[in-house]
């Protein structure tokens, strides 16, 4: 179970996590916190699973990389095989199945643009399946607002 | 972006070390002074390099069971205003406009919107729905079963 100090850290810690000699101090300050604290619970919550990741968020786009959403249908007879093929790509950031036609959503990440089209290619070669692609043509601001 | 970057990029998108001077620590594996380590950085957040630094909670261990990425064919006209209209709401974690694949994808604005159950998920959808008014054609939900791979993005050094 999460504490109320738990909860601090996750909406409070989403960004703007300093970067200078001792993070965690300056950190656990800002908390009301001990900063061997901060770096312990921090710890716990990866290992338990409620963060995914602590630390920088890069974006591909401004490292001269993309990122493209990807959609295909996949039978179900083959779902199993398929999502292995798809998987083993490295530019495969992560993937979810959704209940539609469309069942398969997954994310290419990559630092060359020139690789979306390059993987995208491979899958629909190696799966015989077509690969929908939904690039970004816009994203709105949203910010940082998960509440624990 | 020099090969320096891209050796701290590599080192650190897996995480920060959870150690008191993480990143004293990468510097050591990387065979970089701090203060380099700490300097670049701070650079590549003021270029955008970096989005952010903090934690990144998982969704589902939050109690936010339900995912469902809400799915809009938007008028192209309207779409832009509409669109950050939709990404305001505090409910939205991200929100794109994208192009469609027709005929088997009529949809142009998706928005994904987190719950504990459907009923959630579906209530904030209606509110979505009632700000876009005639301007949307279509919509659906697509929520996800199932986390097949979750790695985030790789680069090599």
């Amino acid at each position: 179970m999460l504490d109320t100090t738990d909860r601090k850290i996750i909406n409070g810690l989403q960004g703007g996590f300093p970067v200078c000699d001792r993070p965690f101090a300056e950190a656990a300050e800002s908390l009301g916190l001990e900063e061997c604290d901060l770096v312990a619970r921090i710890s716990r919550l990866r290992e338990t699973g409620v963060l995914s990741r602590f630390g920088p968020m890069y974006n591909a786009d401004a490292m001269g990389g993309a990122f493209c959403l990807c959609a295909m249908a996949v039978p179900l007879g083959r779902f199993d095989d398929v999502v292995e093929q798809v998987n083993a790509h490295e530019e495969v950031a992560h993937n979810y199945e959704r209940v539609h036609a469309l069942n398969v959503w997954f994310v290419l990440g990559t630092d060359d643009p020139d690789r979306i089209d390059a993987v995208i290619g491979e899958i629909e070669a190696e799966t015989g399946l077509e690969v929908h692609a939904f690039p970004k043509e816009h994203e709105f601001f949203i910010g940082l607002k998960v509440d624990a | 972006m020099d090969e320096i970057d891209r050796k701290i990029v590599a080192a650190t998108q897996a995480g920060l070390p959870l150690v008191t001077q993480p990143y004293h620590k990468i510097a050591e594996e990387l065979g970089l002074e701090p203060d380099e380590v700490i300097r670049r950085i701070k650079g590549m957040d003021d270029t955008g390099v970096i989005r952010r630094i903090g934690v990144v909670p998982n969704h589902y261990k939050l109690g936010l069971n339900a995912n469902g990425m809400s799915v809009w064919d938007l008028d192209d006209a309207r779409a832009q205003v509409l669109g950050a209209k939709v990404g305001a709401l505090d409910f939205v974690s991200h929100c794109y406009l994208r192009p469609r694949s027709l005929p088997v994808w009529p949809y142009n604005l998706f928005a994904m919107v987190h719950g504990e159950n459907r009923d959630e998920v579906e209530e904030k959808a209606r509110i979505i729905a009632d700000l876009l008014g005639p301007a949307c054609r279509t919509q659906d939900i697509l929520y996800s079963t199932r986390i097949l791979k979750k790695t985030g993005l790789r680069i090599a050094a």
